[in-house]
């Protein structure tokens, strides 16, 4: 059965408007393999069921057609050179500039968890805490369903391996069953909440380190620069903004210019 | 030049699919069908990396692991164990032992290219 065109135009307006995600004319079929489980759980027949719950308001469907239409993908220490640039670079000229011993970071759209473990393992084995430096490590999503295995903290050997190196694996897991649990100290270290970026985030605070890789490129430009500019504003004077190395974003006009010699790493342009 | 690897596994299916999925990001493959091939092959030509199942006849993987060690330019090889085994004290034995990386069958591309990348040589 096909879609309706004015349904399509719905499920485009909702997910721009609820989450940033633009879809292009032509992306039915995106719609259709990932809502037909939601269709199969709300006990509707289709996506027009989908569409006419959402019309009537239910909030429960909404969310979850955000959540189905949403990419989670990721991975423990993902694509490895950013981590390597933290821990050589980034993190080094951080602390120098630091009388406070203290880093605040976040992971903005940290899906179920692994960037912002990645960098609670970094910065265990950089040992910096046995130096007196304290760090709080924020981790954000809109999606609950992504929070709610991101807390539990644990995967599966699949996606262990897919990133965290076997002595690594040894000093910050267990095993548990068929699955691998990250181990307390390392667990304790991240703080996951909800968020949705479109909201704004100037309620956070600021922070020395905020990552968002592969998050903005499934906005639209007008979305991308608003939540930009806004991260923009959650950095600390010298802080740094890491985006996924091969994104292409609209920096200097959200007030950002690259950081020397670090790939997909920003600080604030001048002006305030 | 293209990197090599030696595939070391008594499966022929473990051997074939290995060599394709390391083969498509750029290694040049032999392989071998138990720890004693394994030794003898690479006395003839060290490779740069070999993957390394536990459980063979003749040579298991882990004696394969400790004489190799020992040969002159041993040292230098990376060697990424690959087996079914996944308790801790396994990986940890292995990793003791002298191997690099470990992976936990069953592995696909990702996480071949991110243990290869992790040790280096790719
Ligand atoms: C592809 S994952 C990236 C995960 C991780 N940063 C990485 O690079 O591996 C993108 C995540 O962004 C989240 N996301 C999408 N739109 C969002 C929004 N408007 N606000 C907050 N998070 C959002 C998704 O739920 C998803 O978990």
């Amino acid at each position: 059965m096909n879609l309706h065109p004015q349904d399509f135009l719905l499920f485009v307006d909702v997910l721009r408007r609820e989450s940033g995600l633009v879809l292009d004319p032509g992306q039915e079929y995106l719609l259709k393999s990932r809502l037909m489980p939601v269709a199969d759980r709300h006990g509707v027949d289709n996506l027009e069921g989908i569409a006419r719950e959402i019309r009537m308001g239910s909030p429960d469907m909404l969310r979850d057609v955000v959540e189905a239409m949403s990419t989670h993908e990721t991975s423990f220490f993902r694509d490895l050179l950013p981590f390597r640039q933290l821990q050589d670079k980034v993190l080094p000229a951080l602390m120098r500039t630091r009388d406070d011993k203290a880093l605040r970071i976040w992971s903005a759209g940290c899906a179920s968890g692994q960037e912002a473990y990645s960098l609670a393992m970094l910065l265990h084995d950089m040992g910096i805490a046995h130096q007196g430096w304290k760090y709080d490590i924020l981790a954000t999503d809109i999606s609950h369903q992504v929070l709610e295995k991101a807390k539990a903290a644990r995967y599966t050997a699949f996606e262990a391996q897919r990133g965290v190196p076997a002595p690594t694996l040894l000093r910050h897991f267990t095993r548990m069953d068929e699955q691998w649990a990250v181990k307390p100290h390392i667990r304790d270290a991240v703080k996951f909440r909800q968020l949705n970026l479109l909201d704004g985030a100037g309620h956070l605070g600021r922070f020395d380190l905020i990552l968002c890789r592969n998050v903005l490129i499934y906005f639209d430009a007008a979305t991308r620069l608003s939540v930009l500019s806004d991260l923009r504003s959650c950095l600390n004077r010298d802080g740094v903004l890491l985006l996924g190395a091969a994104e292409t974003p609209p920096a200097e006009a959200a007030g950002l210019k690259l950081l020397d010699g670090v790939m997909g790493g920003y600080v604030r342009g001048g002006g305030e | 030049m293209m990197k090599t690897c030696l595939i070391v596994d008594d499966s022929s299916i473990v051997r074939r699919l290995a060599s394709k999925l390391l083969e498509e990001i750029g290694f040049e493959c032999t392989q071998a069908e138990d720890g004693q091939q394994a030794l003898d092959a690479c006395k003839v030509k060290m490779p740069d990396v070999m993957l390394l199942d536990w459980n063979m006849p003749v040579m298991n993987g882990i004696d394969c692991l400790k004489t190799l060690r020992a040969f002159p330019g041993g040292e230098d090889i990376k060697i990424i164990f690959c087996s079914t085994h996944s308790e801790m004290a396994q990986i940890q034995e292995a990793l003791e032992a002298g191997a690099d990386e470990y992976i936990m069958k069953p592995f696909d591309r990702d996480i071949l290219k991110t243990k290869f990348r992790q040790v280096g040589v790719l």
